[in-house]
């Protein structure tokens, strides 16, 4: 067992209320031992990154469906830059179509998850996340 | 940044404190809180406990945004359940804090009970000490809503609220769950449902058994009568408050009833509790402390063969204790007894 639990922060930027998504991979960090922090919907990107600085937290996992992302994402990503968290990686989850996944790879997002992937995937890719941040 | 830290905390920067809280949680954070230790004792520490649902997270955020209103800085410390099975948690409070989001005068922070062996209560004393010595006025320490694990919370606060709601049990409830002991301030939260004024007649009455220095007497308030020539010590008289979180009706009035009773603890002589605190956290932390150590200086491969024997009826357990002790402090056996 792990001293430290990865401590992620789950949260729904923007304006979509669809928060079944986001619910479900909470869950399933959690009975993967991980310390989620789930903010609840609606949040600006402002409060994403405050969030995720009081919780000093390892991820900030952004779950979107609106089709917001372009816009959503790279604001997040500012937003917490600007309060020192550069060096805090970024997940998606949610409908994000296949030709704007380079976009957000090149805006610092570590992974997108869409539909069907397994919780399992999520997991291990957060573990080796945080086993690389904790070598540094 | 480890000399840092220590400095970059006592300025108030707040990913500092965000880091600090993590290494305390990781109980590393000793080094610090050593020097932060000086720093501390001037926040005021509000623990606020109370049944799950009774609207703790929403009374706390209106606590708070009072607080910010009369320009004083406030930390949340909101405390969750960790899953006994997955050692994971979900840490939703603040969703319910949403209103206090984008105010640097606040900072929430969730924490995990996590499975410490008594040990939630040290942590939180130390996470409450790194809020203080960053100059934090007020910190609210949200306890999980149910268990013994909130009255070894809730002792490590000055001022403890105990949140209820209406039809959440009978009187006798409530002094069963032993809520009236540890409460200086009492809620009934939601007070515009059903049953309100029913909640309040109830614990006010429990009240009055518990604070025998005036009674209720035909509905006339009277001082008891006391026939020892002792002085009777003043004695500090839980208020009922009825609020309505949600619509902040109420809230200024509980802010009032914290500062009385903060008056009331500082215009003691002599602080009699703080000392009974001190003295409660050292011995904690002696408690700890020596099972660290005597976990570290027995042989790792005494535990197994022990149980052998105590499951083949050859020893009883607290036999194998008195061993495992006489084999730690073997100069010190002439004290059993």
């Amino acid at each position: 067992m792990s001293r430290k639990p990865a401590r992620v922060l789950i949260a729904k930027p923007g304006l979509d209320g669809h928060d079944r998504g986001a619910k479900v991979i909470a869950r399933a960090l959690r009975d993967a031992g991980m310390e989620v922090i789930y903010t609840g919907l609606r949040q600006t990107p402002e409060m994403i990154a405050e969030a995720a600085l009081q919780e000093d937290v390892d991820v900030v996992g952004l779950s979107i469906l609106s089709g917001a992302h372009l816009t959503l994402v790279p604001r997040v990503r500012e937003a917490m830059n600007a309060v020192d968290l550069g060096d805090v990686p970024i997940i998606v989850g949610g409908i994000i179509p296949e030709v704007d996944h380079a976009a957000l790879k090149a805006h610092g997002v570590a992974a997108i998850f869409g539909p069907g992937t397994s919780t399992d995937t999520i997991r291990d890719f957060i573990n080796d996340l945080t086993a690389a941040r904790n070598v540094e | 940044m480890s000399n840092d830290l220590t400095e970059l905390v006592l300025a108030g920067n707040r990913r500092a404190v965000a880091r600090l809280l993590t290494v305390v949680e990781a109980q590393e954070a000793q080094p610090y809180l050593a020097k932060l230790f000086l720093h501390t004792g001037r926040a005021w520490v509000v623990g606020i406990t109370g049944s799950p649902g009774s609207g703790k997270s929403t009374l706390v955020t209106a606590l708070a945004r009072h607080y910010r209103a009369q320009g004083k800085t406030v930390a949340i410390i909101a405390v969750d359940p960790t899953s006994p099975y997955s050692g994971g948690a979900i840490l939703g409070d603040r969703i319910r804090m949403r209103d206090l989001a984008g105010d640097s005068g606040v900072f929430i922070r969730s924490m995990a009970t996590r499975g410490s062996l008594g040990g939630l209560a040290q942590t939180t004393r130390d996470m409450i000490r790194v809020f203080d010595a960053a100059g934090f006025e007020y910190v609210l320490v949200e306890t999980v809503g149910a268990g013994q694990s909130e009255i070894e919370i809730v002792r490590v606060a000055s001022t403890t609220i105990v949140v209820e709601a209406p039809g959440m049990g009978d009187d006798i409830q409530a002094i069963k769950a032993g809520i009236l002991e540890i409460a200086d301030i009492l809620v009934v939260n939601k007070c515009d449902r059903i049953g309100a004024a029913q909640t309040v007649r109830a614990l006010r009455s429990m009240l009055e058994i518990g604070h025998p220095t005036r009674t209720s007497h035909h509905g006339q308030w009277m001082e008891t009568s006391h026939t020892s020539a002792a002085p009777v010590p003043s004695m500090w008289v839980p208020p009922v408050l009825q609020t309505v979180a949600t619509e902040n009706r109420g809230i200024p009035e509980l802010a009032e009833a914290v500062e009385s009773h903060r008056a009331f603890r500082q215009g003691q002589p002599d602080d009699a509790e703080a000392r009974e605190r001190a003295r409660a956290e050292l011995l904690e932390r002696m408690n700890s402390a020596l099972l660290k150590m005597a976990y570290t200086l027995l042989p790792s491969d005494v535990i197994e063969p022990a149980l052998d024997r105590i499951l083949a009826k050859q020893a009883d357990p607290q036999s194998v204790v008195d061993d495992f002790v006489t084999t730690l402090f073997p100069d010190k056996i002439t004290r059993q007894g």
